[in-house]
């Protein structure tokens, strides 16, 4: 008798259960409540494969590449607030989902990877599809295991999801061995686990709350500037914002991950604030006296030049993820603590203590949002007889308002207009990849989100270009029935490389044409979906009815201005008053500007 | 927010983890990949029933960035507590080295004398060289190595430092 099987029957006697390393991992899917997996199979993860064969309760998607399994889990966790869930194979199956993982790492998304690995007795022998799944992606991950007793399975994998899905949310990869898979061993519920040392600060610090309450109510010129913290804080704490933007009167402005959190009907809301924000934002954040960050992170996308940034301003900073506070600005007040129950406290603490706003000083501060917001920064010079991208996304919006839409996007040019023009009631409703920059991220995505809400609108806003990264898991969305649209501004450039080598490189287009692009209305058919094209601004609204009326996946070819060019923008290395509006503002980009990405 | 004047400190933090495979790497790629200072790494198990291994790392930077990277630190899952001893002003460093050193004559005796005055114990003798066992805090060390150097020193071997607070609490 061998060790391994001693351990099972000591468990035995105790009453566990005892379940091959394959069960155990479909055993605590079901446990953590999981229903969807995105995967793709292969040698290293057969067993579990097996064990998923006769599996009832779980749906797998079949993915075309295993970046696409991890966006759309992605799509999927971002949208229900539900972790996502990716089982891969070793060697290129994991290096596959790389990207995803560390694009989950960046914009702070709950997922967990199940990577397959080669047999322990060939780990570290060069052996087939092999690699160090655990090396390459711990600096990507929140935390990973290489599991190699499978007594320790059902507990690792227990912790992966407790540790995905708390505190600040993030990536975790669980790499088990195929050996592991076959053996036999003791399985423990999830009640049954503690973690050794993790342990989230989630309550924020009263005293804290209590001074920013105060800091509030003697503002002159206050701002919430509010982040994608408030997403992943699930929907009580967009309705605590909208709860202490009433009760206080304050702007609000967001990032681009925070998108949804504030309704972008009320009058209290600025838009997106950085280098594609409004100008009212914008000047509210350089202008402010007290600004109140909740759950968001001083990008240097949102900050512009860090030495200007709102440089006469007090800072409240709450974030669930200490080190993130006076990471690249300096603060006044951090708050560590989980962004539902830190605004919470704040609405309590406000009413509590009979608070109110400095409403002389507020009105002044609103008379003056109003004179920049009169500046229109969002307008643009429209054509009769070109599509203009923001009339693109304009009429997509008007045309969708009402539904219940879901917008995922690619990154680039399209991905800005989307953000600056779409205007989105409710969290959970806008997918993108902010950190990373993925592009190839939305049409995956949408996957995700048409698997979690398949009687939804799921609109990809894209571009040309980024859409052929991942273009592969259209065939997934004809397989499952996943009537994704996919809205190609299709200005045959990649638009924002473009943008930049006309600011910075003097007009110099190396390599940003899209060169041989694919007839993507033939591409439809040949997937078996819709194709569509639009080419003048009168056929748009027709052909966008048309997408929204079908009941397959439509790949829509939206033929727009080559030319145009994403305003308003913070140069690089420009403050945030430095804005430029047109491309008749002028406005030199200094020389350390250009060493910026 | 760092501005160029800023001094550069350094500074020895301890980090506290749990035992599993993989957490040396985090730690230690947390610093390359953030792009911070590691002069000296020493780790051991400390306590084997409770699977705890103790990391000390000494390092430099600029107050904001030895604030960051003890956040930093303290955000890795299996990490139980960080201390930077630097900060505290409570803890006692000590290092040990081996250095060897080559020469014969009045060098050889030069080198016998210092070893004496900084309580180095000679480990290894032959005719013309010496081990020489070192302990004390990592400027003393310096300091002798420094003294060392024009009597002949072959090679030196250090083990980083190790911390711990005054007192009777743990850290």
């Amino acid at each position: 008798m061998d060790k391994d099987n001693l351990i099972t029957e000591r468990h035995n006697d105790s009453g566990a259960i005892t379940l091959t390393g394959a069960e155990m991992v479909i055993r605590a899917l079901k446990d953590q409540g999981v229903t969807h997996i995105f995967g793709y199979p292969g040698g290293a993860v057969l067993p579990i494969y097996d064990a998923l064969f006769a599996a009832e309760g779980i749906t797998h998607v079949l993915v075309r590449h295993e970046q696409g399994a991890t966006h759309a889990a992605e799509g999927y966790a971002r949208s229900t607030g539900k972790p996502g869930v990716v089982l891969v194979t070793s060697g290129p199956g994991a290096t596959n989902a790389v990207t995803g993982i560390a694009d989950a790492l960046m914009d702070s998304i709950p997922l967990v990877v199940i990577t397959g690995q080669v047999p322990t007795h060939l780990i570290g022998t060069d052996a087939f599809q092999e690699c160090d799944t655990v090396g390459i992606t711990r600096p990507c991950t929140k935390q990973n295991w290489l599991v190699k007793d499978v007594n320790d399975l059902s507990r690792t994998l227990h912790e992966a999801f407790q540790i995905a899905t708390t505190g600040r949310p993030g990536p975790v990869v669980v790499d088990i061995p195929k050996d592991i898979q076959f053996k036999k061993g003791a399985y423990v519920t999830p009640a049954s686990v503690k973690h050794r040392t993790y342990r989230p600060k989630t309550d924020p610090d009263l005293s804290s709350i209590v001074k920013a309450v105060e800091m509030m109510a003697e503002a002159k010129r206050p701002i919430f500037y509010t982040g994608g913290g408030i997403i992943n804080a699930g929907p009580e704490a967009a309705k605590a914002l909208r709860e202490l933007a009433a009760l206080t009167g304050f702007p609000v402005t967001s990032t681009l991950m925070g998108l949804g959190a504030f309704p972008a009907s009320s009058p209290q809301w600025l838009g997106m604030l950085g280098m594609h924000g409004t100008w009212e934002a914008n000047n509210a954040m350089h202008d402010c006296d007290l600004m109140i960050c909740l759950g968001a992170r001083f990008d240097d996308r949102v900050t512009g030049r860090i030495d200007a940034f709102s440089p006469g301003s007090k800072k409240i900073h709450l974030d669930i993820d200490a080190s993130q506070i006076n990471k690249t600005v300096r603060v006044d007040l951090g708050i560590v603590g989980d962004a539902a129950k830190g605004i919470k406290e704040m609405v309590h603490f406000w009413k509590t203590q009979k608070k109110k706003a400095d409403q002389a000083a507020l009105k002044d501060w609103w008379a003056q949002i109003d004179q920049w917001r009169a500046k229109k920064s969002l307008s643009f010079k429209n054509s009769s007889t070109l599509i203009k991208p923001q009339y693109a996304v304009d009429r997509l919006y008007e045309l969708t308002k009402g539904r219940k839409t879901f917008i995922t996007t690619e990154v680039g040019q399209h991905q800005m207009w989307a953000a600056q023009r779409f205007k989105f009631e409710e969290p959970n409703r806008w997918m993108t990849s902010g950190g990373l920059g993925t592009m190839g991220y939305g049409l995956p995505a949408a996957v995700g989100v048409q698997v979690a809400h398949p009687d939804a609108l799921v609109i990809d806003i894209a571009g040309e270009a980024s859409v052929q990264m991942t273009m592969q898991e259209m065939s997934t969305a004809i397989q499952y029935n996943l009537p994704i649209k996919i809205f190609i501004l299709n200005n045959q450039y990649m638009g924002m490389v473009r943008q930049w080598q006309e600011i910075l490189h003097g007009g110099r287009y190396s390599h940003s044409y899209s060169e041989a692009l694919p007839d993507f209305v033939k591409m439809a058919e040949a997937f078996g979906c819709l194709g569509l094209r639009a080419e003048t601004p009168a056929e748009l609204d027709g052909k966008i009815m048309e997408m929204i009326d079908s009941k397959l996946p439509v790949l829509f070819d939206c033929r727009v201005d080559q030319a145009e060019n994403c305003y308003p923008m913070i140069p690089s290395g420009a403050a945030h008053n430095e804005m430029l509006l047109g491309p008749d503002d002028g406005g030199e980009v200094s020389e350390a500007g250009k060493m910026l990405v | 927010m760092q501005t160029a004047t800023d001094p550069v400190e350094r500074h020895t933090i301890t980090v506290l983890v749990d035992n599993e495979a993989g957490v040396l790497a985090r730690v230690v790629g947390l610093f390359s990949g953030r792009g911070y200072n590691i002069e000296s790494l020493t780790v051991a198990e400390v306590d084997p029933m409770a699977r705890t291994s103790r990391i000390t790392i000494v390092t430099s930077g600029t107050p904001h960035v030895i604030e960051q990277i003890e956040a930093q630190l303290s955000r890795v899952v299996p990490v139980h507590r960080v201390t930077n001893w630097t900060s505290a002003k409570g803890g006692i460093e000590r290092e040990m080295a081996l250095i060897k050193v080559a020469g014969t004559g009045d060098k050889r005796m030069e080198a016998l004398r210092m070893a004496d005055a900084f309580r180095a114990r000679a480990v290894d003798t032959t005719h013309t060289s010496f081990v020489f066992e070192i302990t004390g805090a990592p400027g003393k060390i310096d300091s002798f190595i420094d003294l060392m150097r024009p009597l002949g020193l072959v090679d030196v071997s250090r083990t980083g430092v190790a911390a711990i607070s005054r007192g009777p609490e743990a850290m």
